[in-house]
């Protein structure tokens, strides 16, 4: 029996999101989803949502797992503000998740799970589907578990495990829905239940009969086609930012001659840096899952001395703990890298949400004058560079590097186009060889950039002792003289202040001179420049400026700040950029501060400029109700600065 | 027919640094350091691939003055810098010297699973159950009881005993020796070197400042002889100046018995530092002065493989398995697709 073809309209971009229970397989479903899109030369972003319980009872609010992915057929920076279509397998997902759908949005759901005692332990007091308040949206009541179960019958299995065919079913229905092929997801089911065929054949099935469904059922008037996106020419994969970490890391290994060692302990979200480079053995990468996080920096710390590529990952409470000895790796003049995977804090704080809260951690948290170069990835696939670039800085200058992700860039993914090995710049590492009879080695001793040697173990006559104990200038002996200490602390400043000779000056996207300029870094870079964007083609003077750089800050920064009437930078944290802008140039920085362990959408960021613009807010508030006291004034920040 | 390559002829001056030592005169300290530079031109290790890791503490200063590399790294944290090191750089002699708090107060934790990896390092644990380089704090060595800065009523926590807790974690070698007995002592840091895998040796260090003659009955020459037994492996558990009475096992336990009278050597425990199973080890090391003569000695030598080789025969395996890594493949890894010009 022939159907009718449905008519297919072409659309520009579409947001979508899974939600279910966290053992509804909505990761795989929006991980297919992405890949697809991705294959099909959409650009897409991503932004999956883990409960923070492992399995939280099945129903409940707790454990609703999400997964949204925005593609489209022009550029895209951010996985969308609003979610035009919404698949929601239980009301649970439905209560936690329906606010995020546009006013006359798709919404799909599994009308089998709205049962009494599931839409309860929802907290609907009555069903949702039938009492109007879904009235607004384009609703869909497919009944998946019976379609399911009836698509998978002849493989005869149990009804737990034909459940499981589910997520495959709503794949199939908005593979249809957004017109994607169906080969890379029957690739998939084929490689990964290869050893469980019936399971396979289940799952193919129950993708093809959410196909059919859309296909057949009237209610499904239309679908949608997003043409492919020009991207730059080149080849592309698919990635999420602690993969692309793992893979700069081990170019930079490659680029560097140096055979990479990484000391870890799991926390979340880092954790899969230490799963992904633990895959690559044959690249001579070692992977140390330590103890603690202390060992596992005090770790790299040993395989540097030795002439490792040293690298340590983990999240905020775990940095907490490192931070003793990335001093000692600040005073012995070690490459290191350390990562951060930002996460929602303080403390254990939202371990799967995230945040941007760890910048004053980064440049302030150790003791004593101690500085050391921080940078930060601005995307999924921006990690592979920020990798690279990170271990560039901490051989040339012989220091630990702070490396700065989060939670939403970590779990986020986004095309990424494949680097030409032969482009790759190589990074020259040398190490001393033996002396000459007569001479001395003095481990301390500075090039131009003021880096120390980094002498290795094993070789003939330069044998030297590194430690925590203040060092005499070039010699590295043990040194407690007043005179010398004061000498070392700035020389070490001023090395690490130097690295703004050697990194691209800041630029701009938009109007050189204007109204408004907003500064971001990290993981908010695509609301903030798609926000941007929308000023500036509305006409407005609006400029935005994306520091990878934080410390040293670029060296034209100040500059860049003055051309600007008024400063606006939007963080996932109080002000912390903010407070070092204006701290540095006495700049009267204004900041959007959101703290809800979710990224900036557009729209907020957007909003905030508009205010700002029309000049409808005090310049001085900072987005969270508190208005600085006079003393945070730039002049009174200059009398504050006599003391110095 | 090999020819004989002529090794240069290494003496204790070649392992000395030019730095001048700073503890206080007459800590048990001097001695180590002396018997460690007596011991390492016997090992055919040059100064070069040896390297010292400590924590912090007086005894943490050690890497100062030898000529080797060395990192003075921070409080409890050697043996995390150690595993770093070993586990990339399987070539180089890496020695942990380390204090009773600094191994088993706040570095307790690296200490426990540096012995359980085995890695192929020495950890030379200088005991003088005190902090020294704070000044006279008690630490987890102390005896109950013991009047200090921060215990002006006695310490009320019960002491840990280093060598139960290194045979607890199973550790591949383990020994004690005492400052003062250098002979003694150089046999068990040569033996310690000697050892592929975790050698753990506890050595009785006299702090002269702030708990001067803790050790003096494992360590004075009318003492020592009645309060410590003396291990060879194969041999009887025998001591006493006139070597007249000896360690029996009466089931599970140690009793101290006369030789004699119907005893003979015969019946006295036979040390086997070999045995696979820990117990006789840690037996071993529950016999404590004044009730029992304490050990010194090896208390076990055996074999496991060792942390460095596991990790470093993965990545030839993988090698073998996969060839060696290339960047291009790396990056095109899972699905890709070409966007033409
Ligand atoms: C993180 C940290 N906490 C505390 C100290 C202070 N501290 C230095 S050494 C030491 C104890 C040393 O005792 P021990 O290990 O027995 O060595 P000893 O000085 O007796 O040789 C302490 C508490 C420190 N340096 N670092
Ligand atoms: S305080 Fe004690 S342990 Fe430290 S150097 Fe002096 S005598 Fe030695």
């Amino acid at each position: 029996m022939a159907t009718v073809e449905k008519p297919i309209r072409d659309i520009e971009e579409a947001t979508v999101r899974f939600c279910g229970d966290s053992g509804d397989g909505m990761q795989l479903a929006g991980t297919q989803l992405t890949n697809t899109s991705a294959l099909l030369g959409n650009d897409v972003a991503t932004l999956p949502d883990f409960p923070a319980e492992i399995r939280a009872p099945r129903g409940t609010l707790a454990g609703v797992s999400g997964f949204q992915i925005h593609f489209a057929s022009h550029d895209i920076y951010t996985p969308g503000d609003t979610v035009d279509a919404l698949v929601a397998m239980n009301p649970a997902a439905l209560a936690t998740n329906l606010s995020d759908l546009a006013p006359g949005g798709t919404l799909i759901v599994n009308e089998d799970e709205f049962e009494d005692r599931q839409i309860k332990q929802a907290g609907y007091l009555t069903n949702p589907l039938s009492d109007g308040s879904l009235d607004g949206y384009q609703l869909f009541r497919v009944p998946m578990t019976r379609l399911t179960r009836l698509a998978v019958a002849e493989q005869n299995l149990g009804v737990k495990e034909s459940d499981r065919c589910r997520n495959f079913f709503a794949m199939g229905l908005v593979f249809w829905l957004y017109d994607r092929p169906l080969d890379p997801t029957l690739r998939y089911i084929n490689d990964k239940f290869s050893k469980r065929p019936e399971i396979a054949e289940a799952n193919r099935r129950a993708l093809r009969a959410g196909v059919n469904y859309g296909e057949t059922v009237d209610a499904f008037t239309s679908h949608y086609r997003v043409r492919r996106a020009k991207l730059a020419p080149g080849t592309y994969r698919n990635i999420m930012g602690n993969e692309a970490l793992a893979t700069g890391l081990i170019a930079a290994s490659k680029l560097s001659n140096c055979e990479l060692f990484l000391g870890s302990y799991p926390i979340t979200p880092a954790s899969d840096i230490l799963h992904e480079l633990s895959k690559f053995k044959h690249y001579g990468v070692r992977t140390f899952q330590a103890e603690d996080e202390i060992a596992a920096v005090t770790s790299a710390i040993g395989a540097a001395f030795g002439g490792s590529m040293s690298v340590t990952s983990s999240s905020g409470p775990g940095i907490a703990l490192k931070q003793e000895a990335i001093g000692l790796a600040v005073m012995t003049e070690l490459p290191l890298i350390v990562i951060n995977v930002q996460r929602g804090g303080p403390s254990t704080g939202l371990p799967t949400k995230t945040e941007q809260a760890d910048l004053g951690q980064a440049i302030f948290g150790r003791n004593g004058e101690c500085p050391l170069p921080v940078i930060a990835a601005r995307s999924p696939a921006d990690c592979f560079e920020v990798a690279i670039e990170a271990w560039r800085l901490a051989t040339r200058y012989m220091t630990p590097v702070m490396l700065l992700s989060d939670g939403f860039i970590a779990n986020g993914s986004e095309p990424w186009r494949l680097p030409n090995v032969a482009d790759l710049p190589t990074i020259s590492v040398e190490h001393p060889g033996a002396l000459n009879e007569g001479d001395t080695f003095r481990p301390y001793a500075r090039d131009e950039r003021l880096a120390r040697p980094w002498a290795l173990p094993g070789t003939p006559g330069l044998m030297h002792r590194i430690g925590g104990l203040e060092k005499q200038d070039i010699t590295g002996n043990v040194c407690y003289d007043a005179e010398n200490h004061q000498h070392m602390v700035h020389l070490r400043a001023r090395k690490v202040a130097n690295i703004a000779n050697d990194i691209p000056e800041q630029t701009v996207d938009g109007p050189a001179s204007g109204d408004l300029l907003v500064v971001s870094w990290g993981g908010t870079y695509g609301a903030c420049a798609t926000a941007a964007h929308h000023a500036q083609t509305e006409g407005q003077a609006v400029a935005h400026c994306h520091l990878r750089y934080l410390n040293p800050l670029p060296r034209n920064l100040g500059e860049i700040l003055s051309r600007y009437r008024r400063v606006l930078v939007p963080e996932l944290n109080r002000g912390q950029l903010r407070m070092i802008l204006r701290a540095e140039y006495l700049v009267n920085a204004v900041g959007l501060n959101k703290i809800k362990g979710k990224p900036f959408v557009v729209g907020e960021v957007t909003r905030k400029i508009n205010e700002l613009l029309k000049g409808e807010t005090n310049g001085a508030t900072n987005g969270d109700g508190f208005v600085p006291t006079p003393t945070q004034s730039p002049v009174s920040l200059r009398e504050g600065l006599q003391g110095d | 027919m090999a020819t004989e390559i002529s090794l240069p002829v290494l003496s204790p001056n070649d392992f000395a640094s030019d730095q001048e030592v700073r503890w206080c005169p007459g800590c048990g300290d001097y001695s180590i350091l002396a018997q460690m530079k007596k011991v390492l031109p016997t090992l055919g290790v040059p100064p070069e691939r040896t390297v010292f890791v400590s924590g912090i503490g007086c005894s943490s200063r050690f890497p100062y003055y030898m000529n080797t590399y060395g990192i003075h790294s921070i409080h409890g944290r050697a043996p995390a810098v150690a595993t770093g090191l070993k586990a990339s750089r399987p070539d180089l002699s890496v020695w942990v010297i380390t204090g009773d708090g600094d191994a088993l107060s706040i570095g307790g934790n690296h200490l426990m699973h540096a012995i359980r990896r085995n890695l192929d390092i020495n950890i030379i644990l200088f005991n003088n159950q005190i902090y020294g380089l704070t000044k006279g704090q008690y630490s987890p060595t102390s005896p109950l009881g013991k009047v200090t800065k921060s215990t002006p009523l006695g310490a009320i926590d019960n002491p840990i005993y280093p060598l139960s807790v290194a045979i607890g974690c199973e550790a591949t070698f383990v020994a004690r020796s005492t400052d003062t007995n250098i002979k003694h002592l150089s046999m068990v840091l040569k033996r310690a070197a000697e050892h592929r895998g975790t050698s753990f040796v506890e050595v009785y260090q006299n702090c002269l400042v702030f708990n001067d003659g803790a050790f003096d009955y494992a360590t004075e020459r009318d003492q020592k002889v009645e309060h410590t037994v003396e291990l060879e492996h194969g041999k009887p558990l025998i001591f006493g100046k006139n070597r007249d009475r000896g360690i029996r096992l009466n089931g599970m336990n140690p009793e101290v018995v006369e030789l004699g009278r119907g005893i003979s050597e015969d019946d006295l425990l036979f040390h086997d530092e070999r045995l696979p199973e820990p117990s006789l080890a840690y037996l071993l090391s529950r016999m404590r002065y004044p009730e029992f003569p304490e050990a010194i000695g090896v208390f076990r030598d055996v074999d496991r493989p060792r942390y460095e080789e596991l990790l470093n025969d993965q990545i030839a395996e993988a090698r073998k398995a996969k060839g060696d890594g290339e960047l291009a493949k790396l990056f095109s890894a899972g699905e890709t697709w070409t966007v033409e010009a």
